[in-house]
């Protein structure tokens, strides 16, 4: 009846995982209970788990993200506490089997399900905006796209009560991975939670490109795209083709582990090399699928706060493109020690170098950007400051990295996990937290805590400092990656200046909740009336903060980047405001439960699978193929709003913009 | 051994005016304490050709990626500094946004020094190939590895004996190593020695390697490979030519024999017990291990 899932699969026995389970599930019930007992449900059916608003998504998708990184985090926590203790003869507190776990959960979690969502959050809210667009192109795929992330977050989340996660690393290696030496239901949750958030992440990624490509303002062409949009076209191509590898390789690994099939294992033939090319020429451009969007996020960060344009458009955009085109021809650097002979490894080294030429580029063109501007010290200015000396110092030893006779020593140590953490966190997280700090005014009407902004900056800039460079030593001492104890004394006290990072990072984190709550209590006196708290240079700004439903009430007329800015060049010099506006009816896309619906089959799907429960795996399939179909015949997909709606809102925008 | 400097020097520089370039000094003095503290061990203390080799290309490659980057992140302080919104004597060009010189300029020295940097990666790779033999007037040693679940078993074919999570090698002879692996995924790494490869299997990998001096040296699987994959440590025990002999006579007289059933018992998952030697090893025990498929899996494979 219920396949292999038994009351033996709940972890009753251990504590740690019982007490986190629980305060978890306490503090759920807690929210459920106070969003019915205030009757919120209708509200949020409406507003958000219904909404197709590109706006909603994106704030949600962030969401989830801050979510997952409290949940990520805790897994480092715990492992840079057990390696602080677990040296000489001690074991620490955390077996090889609980620790397996941790670490393959926290890779997993971090990557998929708080970087991936972060940068996709990002890109959604703020594209249409910088178009001078009023919706993405298809915008219940937008929202199926995420909530299939959210089944796939579900997914990750149970396996920590009810049985196990993978104990194989984030990338599952076979033949570890395979039955023979995971049995259990540990890499079954681990793929196929991966398989739901992937195929979200390939809609989102299909979704986003084909907005870029086909729907921008009048007037914006290629050379008049802000740059943010140029790096998340580019990280959106990348998904549309790296993200099919990653479902057919795990479809692959499912078929061996379910129906007796020989990809990758030892017998008959199976090739478990085929996997880690296969896996690795997607997990390349996955890394610049996270990364080139924070390339763009400091772009528009550094032009806007140094108050001129970014230097070298025509330089930065070719670079970005350029790497998004060698991302896929590097991927052998991942494993030069498998043996592929010196011509391959030598190709794939100078391939690899050849991207930091761009990348460099990237840099001496934010450098020159400051040069001769009127910087403004804002939080974002901060995380992009710090991304830039940070980041370099991650491209150098990632360079060092691909020359092969230097990785034959730094392979799988903990300089390899030093050197993308800091491109990692000094790249990404540094990007992402200077993305949500710019536009958070834009989404919600109000700025941020400037004070404790950069107090987070601080935390997390000395804390990631303190936290990887002892790694980079470690590594350097011959301590490898993965090690649940290491009996070498000498590497404690390392070990020990990295717990202290990793819980400066976590007092960052903390003050990320604080600042939060500082800012909603103070909102009305940090609100945004003008839509422009930056003085900022691209459209999302033109509008008001936060934007109505349909973005724009007049679409814009663009005939170059920074077009906001020149607007407001002109506004300044020829005539005032042009004061005859005149509206016409919008349509905007009406809510739709697709999404919400398909994640809960996909779930029930999913779990079933995992636990060879084959009827309720039947019924989340029919459930899920029918409610594709429900959406296929709908017919009323749009609504209309009316002009005087619009009007309405433009004169009472006016009012406040006049106020300030 | 550096746990407080960073901390306390951190907390001051937030408040200084002068907080980041307090902050660099920090980091590069923190830095070179770790550097010197690492010396002693892993791969910047290598004890053969192999490691020398790679340590002289990471100093080689990070001094000239430094020269770029130094200057990089100074710039980087100095032009946020002096561009300040504050500051009344630096100069505001907002419409300042292309400059032909030094675009290209800015492509060019990420150019050069990739194209150093490449010269130094494809060089090295032919050099430092692991399967390619080293060059010493000595004859090399043949030795194979095995890994299991989770130990590591060494086979000296032309001397029929074998040796569990010990590696006796005389110094100044070329190691000449093949390996394969029993169930799944490893790799073998002699930090001050040098060069990694993986033990995978089915198949096999070579790896060329040599110990200077004698001395005792940590060996360590540096692929992850399940529970007990953090005890997979050996220890690699380089003595004189004549001790080497004499290690080897002496083990011909002691420890069981290693053939198929000894084989299959020590096939079995278990953490590293301790060290063992076998006095004698069934022809071809390797071969037969590495080109067919995990005996304890699936025993009636055969090629």
């Amino acid at each position: 009846m219920f396949g292999r899932l038994s009351w033996a699969a709940v972890p009753f026995d251990v504590p740690v995982v019982m007490i986190a389970a629980g305060s978890v599930g306490f503090i759920i019930f807690c929210v459920l209970a106070l969003v019915t007992v205030k009757g919120w449900w209708p509200y949020l059916w409406r507003e958000w788990i219904t909404s197709v608003d590109h706006k909603r998504l994106g704030v949600m998708y962030i969401g989830l993200a801050l979510l997952m990184l409290v949940r990520g985090f805790s897994d480092a926590m715990l492992m840079r506490s057990q390696l602080a203790l677990a040296a000489g003869h001690a074991q620490g507190y955390l077996p090889p089997e609980h620790y397996d776990q941790i670490f393959s959960a926290h890779g997993t979690i971090m990557i998929f399900f708080v970087a991936m969502p972060f940068v996709i959050g990002l890109m959604n809210f703020v594209l249409p905006l910088q178009l001078g667009v009023r919706d993405v192109a298809f915008p219940v795929l937008n929202s199926i796209g995420f909530w299939l992330t959210a089944a796939g977050v579900l997914l990750v989340n149970v396996s920590l009560v009810v049985g196990e996660f993978s104990r194989t690393g984030w990338l599952a290696y076979p033949p570890l991975s395979e039955v023979a030496y995971s049995p259990g239901v540990g890499v079954d949750y681990y793929l196929w939670s991966l398989q739901i958030s992937g195929l979200g992440t390939l809609l989102s990624g299909i979704n986003l490109t084909t907005t870029i490509l086909k729907l921008r303002a009048p007037g914006v062409g290629y050379r008049q795209m802000p740059i943010f949009c140029w790096t998340a076209l580019a990280s959106n191509l990348l998904i549309v083709a790296a993200f099919p590898i990653l479902t057919a390789t795990f479809a692959m690994l499912l078929l061996d582990r379910y129906c007796g099939f020989h990809f990758f294992t030892n017998e008959l033939g199976g090739n478990p090399m085929m996997y880690v090319n296969l896996i690795w020429s997607w997990g390349h451009p996955e890394v610049y699928i996270l990364i080139l969007p924070a390339f763009g996020v400091f772009s528009e960060v550094v032009a806007t706060f140094s108050g001129k344009p970014l230097f070298g458009r025509r330089s930065m955009v070719m670079a970005t493109m350029v790497i998004c085109v060698l991302s896929f021809l590097v991927w052998l650097h991942h494993f030069f020690t498998m043996g592929a002979g010196a011509d391959v490894n030598a190709f794939f080294g100078v391939m690899t170098m050849l991207i930091a030429v761009p990348t460099g580029v990237k840099v001496f063109n934010w450098l020159f950007t400051l040069y001769g501007g009127r910087i403004r010290f804002t939080t974002p200015v901060y995380w992009a400051l710090g991304f830039m000396v940070t980041f370099v110092i991650g491209g150098m030893t990632g360079v060092l990295m691909a020359i092969p006779p230097a990785d034959f020593v730094l392979h799988n140590s903990l300089f390899l996990i030093a050197h993308f953490h800091n491109v990692i966190i000094g790249g990404v997280v540094f990007g992402v937290m200077a993305g949500i700090t710019y536009w958070f005014p834009k989404a919600f009407g109000f700025t941020l805590n400037e004070r404790l902004g950069k107090a987070v900056f601080w935390c997390w800039f000395f804390g990631f400092y303190l936290a990887f460079m002892p790694l980079y030593v470690l590594g350097l001492m011959g301590a490898t990656r993965r090690m649940q104890h290491y009996s070498n004394l000498h590497w404690q006290p390392l070990m020990l200046v990295a717990l202290a990072g990793a819980l400066l990072i976590l007092l960052g984190i903390a003050l990320t909740g604080v600042q939060l709550a500082v800012s909603i209590r103070q909102r009305e006196r940090n609100r945004d009336l003008s839509g422009d708290p930056w003085n900022g240079r691209t459209l999302e700004w033109s509008t008001p903060s936060p934007p109505p439903v349909w973005n724009f009430s007049q679409l814009p007329q663009v005939d170059r980047a920074d077009a906001f800015w020149a607007m407001k060049q002109q506004r300044g010099t020829a005539q005032g405001p042009n004061l005859k506006r005149t509206y016409q009816t919008i349509h905007v896309p009406r809510n739709n439960p697709t999404g919400f619906f398909l994640a809960f089959c996909a779930v029930l799907l999913g779990f079933s699978l995992i636990w060879h429960i084959w009827w309720s795996a039947g019924l989340g399939l029919v459930g899920a193929i029918v409610v594709c179909l429900r959406q296929a015949w709908r017919t009323d997909g749009e609504i209309e709003i009316p002009a005087e709606k619009v009007a309405a809102f433009e004169r009472l925008h006016g009012l406040k913009e006049a106020a300030v | 051994m550096h746990a407080a400097s960073p901390d306390c020097v951190s907390a001051e520089a937030t408040r200084s005016p002068r907080a980041s370039a307090m902050w660099l000094r920090a980091i590069s003095v923190t830095c070179a304490a770790m550097l010197m503290a690492s010396c002693h061990e892993g791969v910047l203390d290598p004890h053969g050709p192999v490691g020398k080799a790679e340590r002289i290309i990471l100093y080689d490659s990070t001094a000239i990626m430094l020269a770029v980057v130094i200057p990089v992140i100074l710039l980087t302080l100095l032009f946020a500094w002096w561009f300040r919104a504050k500051n009344k004597q630096a100069r505001y060009r907002p419409d300042w946004e292309y400059s032909g010189r030094i675009e290209m300029i800015i492509w060019s020295i990420p150019a050069l020094i990739v194209l150093f940097l490449g010269g130094i990666a494809w060089t090295g790779s032919h050099d430092l190939d692991p399967p390619r033999p080293l060059e010493s007037t000595t004859a090399p040693l043949d030795i194979e590895v095995i890994s299991l679940d989770w130990r590591w078993l060494f086979i000296y074919p032309h001397e029929g004996i074998a040796s569990l999570n010990r590696l006796v090698v005389p110094a100044g002879v070329p190691l000449r190593f093949r390996l394969t692996s029993t169930t799944v995924m490893n790799s073998f790494f002699v930090p001050q020695l040098g060069s990694q490869i993986y033990a995978m299997p089915n198949m096999v990998t070579r790896l060329n390697l040599l110990a200077d001096e004698p001395g005792t040296f940590e060996g360590l699987s540096a692929m992850f490979s399940g529970d007990g994959f953090s005890d997979m440590r050996f220890d690699v025990v380089s003595t004189d030519k004549e001790a080497f002999k004499d290690w080897v006579n002496t083990t011909k007289t002691q420890g069981g024999v290693l053939d198929a059933n000894s084989f299959e018992e020590l096939s079995k998952p278990a953490k590293v017990d301790g060290a063992h030697t076998y006095a004698e090893v069934s022809e071809g025990l390797f071969e037969r291990i590495s080109s067919r498929s995990s005996a304890a899996v699936s025993p009636q494979r055969g090629q």
